[in-house]
């Protein structure tokens, strides 16, 4: 948080062309309406944080971004197709924008080696040997290759939450999701996942993060978002956001998660 | 409780010793482990199958859009559950005797009719049994195979079998020795299963104790012996996930 100025000016620059767009998001389950009018654009090199009291639809909006929920409403564009077209190739975005869960969702049944592997090999991306060297060294820069043979089960949760970090970033994705990926966590563990995402924001990843950690969105971000009742009621750069809301609604939850 | 001794010796000898009679019970076992297994087999088949397109569409069928695609679904859908519900409600030993009186009157090979009766019956269960299994896991599983641009194939095969196999593998052995024992009614068309072969030894010689706790006895050893192997299996298994 220290070299905030400077580190904005460079991170801006790195900014690029238009990735996602976003028209007119509805989202309902059933009678209940989640999502009613969501617009957003994010460029490459962004990094959004989304706010919002709990039930807002932050979750639902990530989701619908790789169409973990159907849209009932509204259009999204990824690098200029539309995903929400019927001929669209989901698989095909999806992984290019690679989603990281509350709930970490390693798969329990294989080593961390096969976790992170798996999809890029059985998607004829990288070979097994490939995928392996990758892994080493990603593994390595998060500080868990000795854990390269271990499962799931035998993890912290925070030692699992940056293993998904590192399933997620072997695809070599265009974009990481990121819903709440601290929420689970022991509050001891919390600063071992967001240093390893604050790295990642510095090298210039493209990140959406659903997160309540406001101290991270300072730092990091470049577009705060705040949702609330299935609205953007707010947007802009983490100072005019964090530090000086111009709606009611915003002051209000800002007050009460920082206090 | 010597004359005791002497006579159970004697009843031994005439039930299976005399004009070869432990030949029938081998026939018989073979029989009922012949039925059991290849049944079984057909039952798994079937199973996956159904609980396949059962679990899909509960899964799915909201977020589909209307069109011949989801009518086609749907009907499988329906058929698949109106087979559970006729096999589930209507005794086995009726379906057998439908299978080899109605259904297969020209084949007199009662094996294999005994084989694809209770390969469909025992299907039914092992289908349920699968679904269950799939439901069981955790929703995060498939979503984060499919967040990493798994299709839902390759996601179902590669996370969500593995996890299932291993849940289920209790029950599904399970299943495989009731299956064992509901065999026994084979006789009812004209099997030479074991039940059957200690019965016509008993018809023979007017000696029940022998031939029926011989049977008995065959039937838990193999039980017994099919429960010691699945244990070893789960056990390899859940090694493998460091538990
Ligand atoms: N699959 C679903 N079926 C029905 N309702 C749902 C479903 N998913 C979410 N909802 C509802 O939609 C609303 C918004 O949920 P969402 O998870 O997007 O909120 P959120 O902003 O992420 O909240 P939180 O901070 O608690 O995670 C909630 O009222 C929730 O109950
Ligand atoms: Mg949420």
């Amino acid at each position: 948080m220290t070299e905030g100025k400077i580190d904005l000016q460079k991170r801006n620059s790195a900014i690029g062309e238009e990735l996602i767009r976003v028209e007119h998001l509805k989202k309902h389950f059933g009678k209940l309406e989640v999502l009613k009018d969501v617009n957003q654009v994010i460029r490459r090199g962004q990094k959004v944080v989304l706010l919002g009291p709990s039930g807002s639809g932050k979750t639902t909006f990530l989701r619908c971004l790789n169409l973990l929920e159907q849209p009932t409403g509204g259009k999204i564009w990824f690098e200029g197709n539309e995903i929400t077209a019927p001929d669209c190739d989901i698989d095909k975005v999806r992984a290019r924008m690679c989603m990281v869960f509350q709930q970490f969702n390693l798969f329990p049944h294989l080593s961390i080696r096969k976790n992170i592997t798996l999809a890029p090999v059985k998607l004829k991306l990288k070979s097994q040997a490939e995928a392996d060297a990758d892994a080493e060294r990603l593994l390595g820069r998060v500080g868990l290759l000795e854990k390269i043979d271990a499962y799931p089960r035998q993890l912290s949760g925070g030692q699992q939450q940056r293993i998904a970090i590192v399933r997620a970033l072997a695809m070599n994705p265009d974009v990481m999701l990121f819903d709440e990926p601290t929420s689970a966590l022991d509050p001891e563990m919390v600063g071992e996942v967001l240093s390893v995402m604050v790295e990642l924001a510095r090298e210039g990843m493209t990140m959406v993060v659903v997160t309540h950690e406001i101290g991270f969105a300072r730092e990091v971000a470049d577009h705060v978002v705040f949702m609330d009742d299935g609205y953007i009621v707010e947007e802009g750069t983490p100072d005019e956001v964090l530090r000086d809301p111009k709606q009611a609604r915003t002051q209000d939850f800002l007050r009460k998660v920082l206090k | 409780m010597d004359k005791w001794f002497q006579q159970m010796q004697a009843e031994f000898r005439l039930c299976f010793i005399d004009k070869d009679r432990w030949r029938l019970l081998l026939t018989g076992l073979g029989n009922t482990m012949v039925i059991s297994l290849f049944a079984v087999l057909i039952g798994i088949l079937i199973a996956v199958v159904v609980s396949l397109v059962r679990s899909r569409w509960d899964t799915t069928h909201e977020r589909m859009r209307p069109g011949p695609g989801k009518a086609i679904f749907a009907f499988f859908d329906r058929l698949c559950r109106l087979y559970i519900t006729v096999i589930r409600g209507t005794p086995t030993v009726i379906q057998l005797m439908i299978m080899y009186y109605v259904i297969f009157t020209s084949t007199k090979n009662g094996v294999l009719v005994a084989i694809v009766s209770f390969g469909i019956n025992s299907g039914a269960y092992v289908a349920e049994i699968i679904r269950g299994g799939i439901m069981s896991i955790e929703k995060g599983q498939m979503e984060a195979g499919r967040s990493l641009g798994l299709n839902y194939h390759q996601t179902m095969w590669y996370i969500i079998a593995p996890q299932v196999l291993k849940a289920i593998l209790p029950a599904l052995a399970n299943e495989f020795i009731v299956l064992l024992k509901e065999t026994s009614i084979s006789g009812y068309v004209a099997v030479m299963d074991l039940t059957y072969a200690g019965n016509r030894i008993r018809g023979a010689t007017y000696s029940a104790f022998m031939p029926l706790i011989a049977v008995a006895i065959i039937y838990l050893v193999v039980v017994v012996g099919l429960t010691k192997l699945v244990g070893r299996l789960e056990r390899r298994l859940r090694q493998s996930d460091g538990r």
